[in-house]
């Protein structure tokens, strides 16, 4: 019965997801004749229409599915097994490292050497931060774990601030604060590359946890005793964190930090997946796709002008989510 | 060599002794009750034996095989361990948490077996009528025979429990013990943190008194709760009346 339910769901999303993907390749800004450039891309001829949608099209279609995935299933996977529904990806301060990485790339003028230093300094930020979380952590539960979060993520922010301050042009600052409110426009096959060995391991890594994470649901000595390693290397804890970790900051590098995503996902899905954290994880990695393909649809809608950076979009739809569940709730207890 | 045993296990935890050189055991087909006064140490060692925590030294054997180098999947099959509560449960539905208890099977699923036990454990914990109740609606007693239901849907020849009745009413406790009494007559060896002695008298095959974080005595009820021991343990003074208010068992039930 609950399985039907989940492959039809899985399906759904899926199919969805495929179709927007679809369309975001057909549509956009400068016209162009479908047919004709998918035949020159394939052919490997530089028409106009094959390097938009190849170059243009293409990347940005693959970012918005890896990326919201990845933020998805990332939001779905800490909040089982934190068993809070307020985690999102921020709390490890994963994100705050990778924009940290990035800030200093333009704040040291590395910027100059090729495209792909922004999004290797965010991955390189992102990594340094886990394996200081993982430092820090240790043997620590998921209490020690949220404590190591909250340092990681203030001081990357204070770190960033400071370098905003000390940045000698504002053009700059003013590209930093672009690119911290997270885009992905003009994003090329190089950020593709970059992020997707990270963010395709991170995703597998916490889909691996899925039975440990409902076996969770009682507490940490009932996973134990049902056979799951909590801590250790190979346990759920490493699992998630290091999953989590890899995902969100390749995501991070490539296209800013895009808030919401992972924390208004699971909460959107609960209410047809049921509460078990195995059965939201698939979802939550759909739903967040095709969130995101929906924003940058909407960011290209919307647009006249200066665009409106999807982070800023995710953030402005994600948040009455959240009120309106404050009012449900309200209700339900009164 | 058959049962669990716990030879000579110690633990120190932030420098301070939980537990002395202690040894302990059940034996399939018995009910076990490990009682003594709070932080004597029953949680640890009941933690210890259930391979929960390693010991600093001693060694805990399961079905001859020593714990600590035993496969994770082996033991979750064989010792199914019932904690202390922990955690508040999530809005998840009652029959969906018990069924976690199927976990160690998940190599290979049996769905007919697996809903089967679900339900046998449903029905000794007196929950069928709940099944589909988000967990988060229970009251603390329907949230301690879900807890309970979820360790028995392991269906596991040892079943460790800590504190399985302390939240029940009188006929609910009487049931759980009923329950433990069966399992233990179908062959389960059974070990129970137990705090009313009078539970622990009538039910247990066997009685382990812990004191200060060792053994105080161990042996046939009537042989380790005698006055001097409980007053040594305990500090109280026992009375041995016949005209107290006892629930002694279901309605309905046979002796």
């Amino acid at each position: 019965m609950n399985d039907r339910r989940d492959r039809t769901l899985v399906a759904i999303l899926g199919g969805a997801v495929l179709a927007l993907f679809a369309l975001s390749l057909v549509w956009g800004e400068s016209a162009i004749a479908f047919g004709p450039a998918c035949a020159d891309l394939l052919a490997g001829r530089h028409s106009a229409g094959a390097v938009i949608l190849g170059e243009l099209r293409l990347p940005r279609a693959i970012l918005a599915v890896t990326v919201g995935g990845a933020l998805g299933l990332s939001g779905a996977a800490l909040q089982g097994y934190l068993r809070n529904p307020l985690a999102d990806p921020g709390v490890l301060g994963v994100s705050g490292g990778a924009a940290l990485g990035a800030v200093l790339v333009f704040y040291t003028g590395l910027m100059g050497l090729s495209v792909a230093m922004l999004p290797l300094g965010g991955l390189a930020g992102a990594l340094l931060a886990v394996l200081l979380l993982m430092g820090l952590v240790g043997q620590g539960g998921a209490l020690v774990l949220l404590l190591a979060g909250a340092a990681l993520s203030s001081f990357a922010a204070a770190l960033t601030a400071l370098a905003l301050n000390l940045m000698p042009s504002p053009y700059a600052s003013f590209e930093i604060m672009h690119w911290v409110m997270g885009s992905l426009t003009d994003r090329t096959f190089t950020h593709v590359w970059i992020s997707l060995p990270g963010t395709l391991l991170g995703c597998l890594l916490m889909l691996t946890t899925a039975r440990a994470l409902d076996a969770l649901a009682l507490g940490d000595e009932v996973a134990e005793s049902l056979g799951f390693r909590l801590r250790g290397p190979a346990g759920i804890q490493a699992r998630v964190v290091l999953g989590t970790a890899l995902a969100v900051g390749s995501c991070v590098a490539v296209a800013g930090a895009i808030g919401f995503v992972g924390l208004v996902i699971p909460h959107l899905l609960r209410p047809l997946t049921g509460h078990q954290p195995s059965r939201l994880l698939l979802p939550s990695f759909l739903g967040g796709a095709l969130l995101l393909l929906v924003a940058d649809a909407a960011v290209r809608v919307l647009s006249t002008g200066t665009e409106i950076q999807i982070g800023v979009l995710t953030a402005l739809a994600g948040a009455p989510v959240f009120f309106f569940r404050v009012l449900k709730m309200r209700r339900g207890m009164s | 060599m058959t049962g669990l045993v716990a030879r000579d296990v110690a633990l120190s935890l932030g420098g301070r002794v939980v537990l002395h050189p202690s040894s302990a055991g059940v034996a399939p087909g018995e009910l076990v009750g490990l009682i003594g006064p709070n932080g004597a140490g029953k949680s640890t060692l009941l933690r210890v034996m259930a391979g929960m925590q390693p010991p600093d030294q001693g060694q805990v054997v399961l079905e001859g095989r020593p714990l600590a180098t035993a496969g994770r999947t082996w033991r979750a099959r064989t010792l199914s361990f019932l904690p202390q509560d922990e955690v508040p449960p999530p809005p998840m539905h009652v029959a969906d948490l018990v069924a976690l208890g199927r976990l160690p099977y998940r190599a290979h699923p049996d769905r007919a077996r697996d809903g089967a036990a679900v339900t046998r454990a449903l029905a000794e914990a007196d929950l069928l009528a709940l099944r589909d109740r988000p967990a988060s609606r229970l009251s603390g007693g329907e949230r301690a025979r879900m807890r309970l239901a979820r360790a028995l849907a392991v269906e596991a020849p040892y079943l460790l429990a800590d504190e399985p009745v302390a939240a029940l009413d009188p006929a609910h406790a009487l049931a759980v013990m009923d329950v433990f009494r069966r399992l233990a007559a179908g062959g389960a060896g059974v070990v129970v943190v137990l705090h009313d002695l009078m539970l622990a008298a009538r039910f247990c095959d066997r009685i382990v008194l812990m004191h200060a974080g060792q053994v105080a005595a161990q042996g046939r009820p009537a042989d380790v709760l005698t006055d001097a021991a409980l007053r040594a343990v305990y500090g109280v003074e026992v009375r041995r009346i016949e005209d107290a208010v006892i629930p002694w068992r279901l309605a309905g039930a046979t002796e």
